[in-house]
């Protein structure tokens, strides 16, 4: 039906999507792991970065450079969010969690509008159209940036899980958050170091996908619920999971695009999304929980 | 509790509603009204599986959706009669709930994963009522605008505040019932810890059947009068997340588990929302800011809703623990 | 009503005599007659908020226009007053805000901008009889329903599909006749999936063979398959029916993989006509044709709105022609009804031929609340800026087609 070489540039072109859906997924799924909810706000953090990236891009600042100045100021913003608006507010209660974080996306999303006005922005960064020619088809440079970045991304915040004394402190909060407080782990800022690290992450997608896509107040929307179901099908609270979780769902969405119809594709998603969930609720990738 | 004590409150509260159009009687009143209470079924539909048995759901749309399609395609389509077509659209979102219930909780889904889950159902409904010609695809449907009451539209607003007022209240009861129910028990029992009710002998799978079903019915019948009193939906509309936000909102910031939290807070919402309007000015945008920081706030002072904060001020005042 | 008693007293003398008069006397002696309501309703919040806020601005300046113009004549110069309602992009929020305005006595009401919004709004408004000039909303239901309150003033749907069509004949035969194959982009909405179908349906009878229809949700993370498949295909003219956001990453896109078709045809298309995508995608917005609404370019009215616009550094998109020459309508209705009542409006748009708007349309004229003599115009985006290539009556460039490659 597809000539091969459609196929394969539809492959690629999956990988290269699903790698940026998966940064986007890797900041949710740490949030959840460890504070086990589930983050409305994820969507409006990162439209506020994107907005933080192009201003910085109207000063001069390439998203690529401003990356390495928005994701420690976005890992200090969601470190305060956390530390001092969602937790004390939420008392702990998971529907609590889940209320404040919905009205804090309301709030963003609506400031940003009230700010910046409706209007679509995007950049045109120099090597907006530099392509990798392939013979078969181009591939897009920034696109292919933000691939490599991505899985860096992805695995630098594994080896600070893996190796750092913060890292182990997240993983044993995230296992045993009662045990961690009892042997002198301050379970607040591990929540707070936690939520920091999601909205980081969110930064670096930000830089990476601004030079390909626009800017509006409601932007961050689109990537919600895809990235919520990278987290299931990478385990909730699994990096590699949510890393593979997201080059899957990139080249599940890419090829039933080409095989349904962009519309109806979408739909491929959802279904293995349910059929996952139904059959082993741990995760494609996940271990058992 | 007796049945007077029990079935009163609700009743007063219904007979005092019920004569607000005599007394104020602007039509802005009663349609915000209309809308607040079709926010309140669907919350209180919400708030069965959700208060009551623990269940979060994310995806309360794919009920609304069923009910507000159903109503509208069986008029438009097959010429079904007004009231036939609601009633079938309800039992039609009730065995949607009976389904997606019986598939998750079959596979033993609790927590955040049912939440996912049922918010991935109402998605697919969603893309193909977007994409099926028989829904009317991005279309949508459009009933046919013909003011008599044998179609269930009415020249008067006041007649549609009565009658969603009607349903709110008929659930209110039913949601009473249920509390005083062997079946309610169980279902708080699951919701409080369900291997502990399982040990003891509750058929959880059933029981918690049953709530989503029931749940489902309730949330449909919100969406076949959205449908009635608006007489246009797409996909959006009928599936789109705002109303699966909204149906759980209202509970958890009205009182989780109680007979008045979801009406108390779809009301209490609309009110707040009007209010920030109000105040906010000419800037697009403010307003909804205003909005979430209340809606923040309300969490940090309210942590158990609005029915917890006024329990919590009686017992100060009375000393008692009512 | 103190208006309107001043008015029979003076009933003996000429009414020309009469306005004369009034303007004769000094203004501190004038009352000043009570200003004339009208209600205004943008998604100026939610996911349509930029459609709504250029809505708005168009509103504004026209009742601003009015106003320094001396008002409603009619009515001792009475000044048009706003009355905003933000519908939330939601037909509810359509719905509230027209139970609001009615409340606040509003004596018609100009907008909605999408057609969800419209359907709702107009049925509500019907209730109270209040005239209601849609702006955009270009569902045929709008105005099929038997409304007698609603009128559109831009072409509907149908209007817009079938002028696209026979246009594009027209341009393609001009040209020789390059363009065979084609390839449909759309959006899987209403406008996009219904426009998708006639079209599929049309183009083989104009003899054109349609190779491919590839539709796409909105928002769309990515277009880069559409592209693929646009490339596989290999067609002579693409037809893209996006909004703004998506159109603008198929343009970047096919730029980037060197798909350079003979033509882009877009149809409605959000961006195509869009100066904020020529401004800041010259490249892969050249030589981009759209079918659409668009500002009449020798009308004088309009080329000085887009002068204050540039200078305020927004942009002049076809929302905010479309609700300035609304209003302008509207104003005019109320001029020859001589009355702020609702339904001496009704009658008088009924009766409209105005011509004083800022469209390609000549006299307007309402056929069950359709304004028959709307139309859409081609507009080719050339040297970074956007022109008008078809009608000629209107045009201010000629058509760059087949695009040399």
């Amino acid at each position: 039906m597809f000539a091969p070489d459609i196929i394969l540039a539809a492959v690629l072109n999956g990988l290269m999507t699903g790698a940026v859906y998966a940064l986007t997924a890797v900041g949710l799924t740490l949030v959840y792991g460890v504070l086990h909810i589930i983050n409305f706000a994820h969507g409006a953090i990162l439209t506020a970065a994107m907005f933080a990236a192009f201003f910085a891009w109207k000063i001069g600042i390439d998203p690529y450079v401003a990356v390495f100045a928005l994701a420690p100021i976005f890992f200090a913003l969601g470190y305060a969010l956390q530390r001092f608006v969602i937790g004390p507010s939420s008392h702990g209660e998971d529907r609590n969690i889940l209320l404040v974080t919905l009205g804090l996306s309301i709030v963003i999303e609506n400031l940003l509008l009230a700010a910046f006005r409706s209007d679509t922005r995007s950049i045109d960064v120099p090597y907006g159209f530099s392509v990798i020619d392939l013979g078969f088809t181009f591939l897009s440079v920034p696109r292919v940036v933000a691939f490599a970045a991505s899985c860096a991304a992805a695995a630098i915040l594994w080896l600070i899980l893996a190796k750092t004394d913060t890292g182990k402190a997240i993983r044993a909060v995230a296992k045993e958050k009662l045990g961690a407080s009892l042997v002198g782990i301050d379970v607040a800022h591990v929540y707070a170091v936690t939520f920091g690290l999601g909205a980081a992450c969110l930064a670096v997608a930000a830089c990476l996908l601004l030079p390909t896509f626009y800017v509006h107040p409601r932007v961050g929307n689109a990537y919600v619920l895809v990235a919520f179901t990278i987290v299931v099908l990478g385990g909730m609270g699994s990096v590699p999971g949510a890393l593979l979780g997201g080059l899957f769902i990139g080249v599940v969405e890419s090829l039933s695009g080409l095989f349904l119809g962009e519309s109806l594709g979408q739909i491929g998603i959802f279904l293995i999304f349910i059929l996952v969930l139904l059959v082993r609720p741990t995760g494609l990738f996940g271990a058992r929980a | 509790m007796s049945p007077l004590r029990a079935y009163g409150p609700i009743l007063l509260l219904g007979a005092a509603l019920a004569s607000m159009p005599f007394f104020a009687a602007s039509n802005t009143l009663l349609n915000a009204m209309v809308l607040a209470l079709v926010i309140a079924l669907a919350a209180q539909g919400w708030n069965i599986l959700g208060g009551y048995g623990g269940q979060f759901s994310f995806g309360h749309a794919a009920f609304f959706g069923m009910g507000a399609y159903g109503t509208a395609l069986l008029q438009t389509r097959f010429g079904v009669n007004a009231y036939a077509a609601f009633a079938a659209a309800v039992a039609l979102g009730s065995a949607a709930g009976l389904a997606i219930g019986y598939l998750s909780f079959r596979s033993g889904l609790r927590g955040s994963y049912f939440a996912l889950v049922t918010l991935a159902f109402a998605e697919v409904f969603r893309i193909l009522a977007n994409a099926w010609p028989f829904t009317g695809g991005a279309a949508g449907v459009l009933i046919k605008l013909d003011v008599r009451a044998e179609t269930f539209q009415f020249a008067s607003r006041a007649v549609y505040f009565w009658i969603a007022l009607g349903l709110v209240v008929a659930v209110m009861l039913i949601n009473r019932s249920v509390e005083r129910s062997r079946f309610g028990a169980w279902l708080v029992a699951i919701r409080e810890n369900e291997d502990a009710a399982k040990a003891l002998g509750v058929d959880t799978f059933s029981v918690k059947l049953k709530a989503i079903t029931l749940s489902a019915a309730i949330t449909a019948i919100s969406g076949a009068f959205y449908a009635q009193y608006f007489l246009f939906l797409d996909a959006n509309i009928a599936f789109g997340p705002w109303i699966s936000v909204e149906a759980l909102l209202a509970p958890i910031i009205g009182g989780l588990g109680t007979v008045f939290g979801p009406v108390i807070g779809a009301l209490g919402l609309h009110f707040v929302a009007e209010i920030t309007r109000a105040v906010a000015g000419r800037v697009p945008g403010i307003d909804l800011a205003l909005y979430g920081t209340l809606l923040v706030v309300m969490v940090a002072f309210a942590r158990d809703g609005i029915i917890g904060l006024l329990t919590k001020a009686r017992a100060r005042l009375f000393g008692s623990r009512a | 009503m103190t208006i309107d008693t001043t008015l029979s007293r003076r009933s003996v003398l000429k009414a020309g005599v009469a306005a004369a008069g009034v303007v004769a006397m000094p203004a501190y002696l004038r009352a000043q007659p009570a200003p004339v309501k009208i209600g205004i309703l943008q998604p100026v919040t939610g996911a349509l908020a930029f459609d709504g806020q250029q809505g708005l601005i168009g509103a504004e300046m026209a009742i601003k226009a009015i106003n320094a113009a001396g008002g409603i004549k009619s009515l001792g110069g009475a000044k048009l007053e706003m009355a905003f309602g933000d519908v939330r992009s939601t037909p509810e929020g359509g719905t509230s805000e027209v139970e609001r305005l009615a409340g606040e006595n509003v004596s018609a009401i100009v907008g909605g901008f999408a057609s969800p919004i419209c359907l709702a709004a107009t049925q509500a408004a019907s209730r109270y009889d209040l005239p209601y000039i849609v702006d955009v909303g270009v569902s045929d239901q709008i105005v099929n329903r038997g409304l007698k309150n609603t009128f559109r003033f831009a072409p509907g749907f149908g209007i817009v599909t079938a002028q696209a069509l026979e246009n594009l004949v027209k341009i393609n035969d001009a040209a020789g006749k390059p363009a065979k194959t084609v390839v449909l982009v759309h959006e899987d909405g209403l406008f996009g999936s219904g426009l998708a179908k006639l079209l599929q349906a049309e183009l083989p009878k104009r003899g054109f063979e349609v190779l491919d229809t590839l539709s796409h949700p909105t928002p769309a993370r990515d277009m880069s398959n559409i592209a693929l498949q646009i490339r596989a295909k290999n067609p002579d003219l693409v037809i893209p029916s996006s909004y703004y956001g998506e159109f603008v990453l198929l343009a970047r896109t096919m730029q980037q993989q060197r798909i350079k078709p003979k033509g882009i045809y877009a149809i409605l298309n959000g961006a195509a006509s869009n100066y904020r995508f020529v401004k800041e995608f010259p490249e892969a917005a050249e030589n981009v044709m759209d079918c659409n609404h668009w500002y009449d370019p020798r009308n004088a009215t309009a080329l000085a709105i887009k002068k204050e616009l540039d200078a305020q550094g927004k942009f002049f998109t076809y929302n905010v022609a479309l609700n300035y020459s609304g209003v302008l309508l509207l104003a005019d209705a109320i001029e020859r009804a001589a009355s702020p009542d609702r339904a001496k409006i009704i009658a008088a748009l009924e009766t409209s031929t105005f011509d004083k708007h800022i469209m390609p349309y000549g006299p307007t004229k309402f056929v069950n609340g359709q304004n028959t003599g709307a139309a859409p115009v081609n507009t080719q985006v050339q040297k970074g800026d956007i022109k008008v290539i078809y009608p000629d009556a209107f045009a201010d460039a000629k058509a760059i087609y087949p695009v040399p490659a």
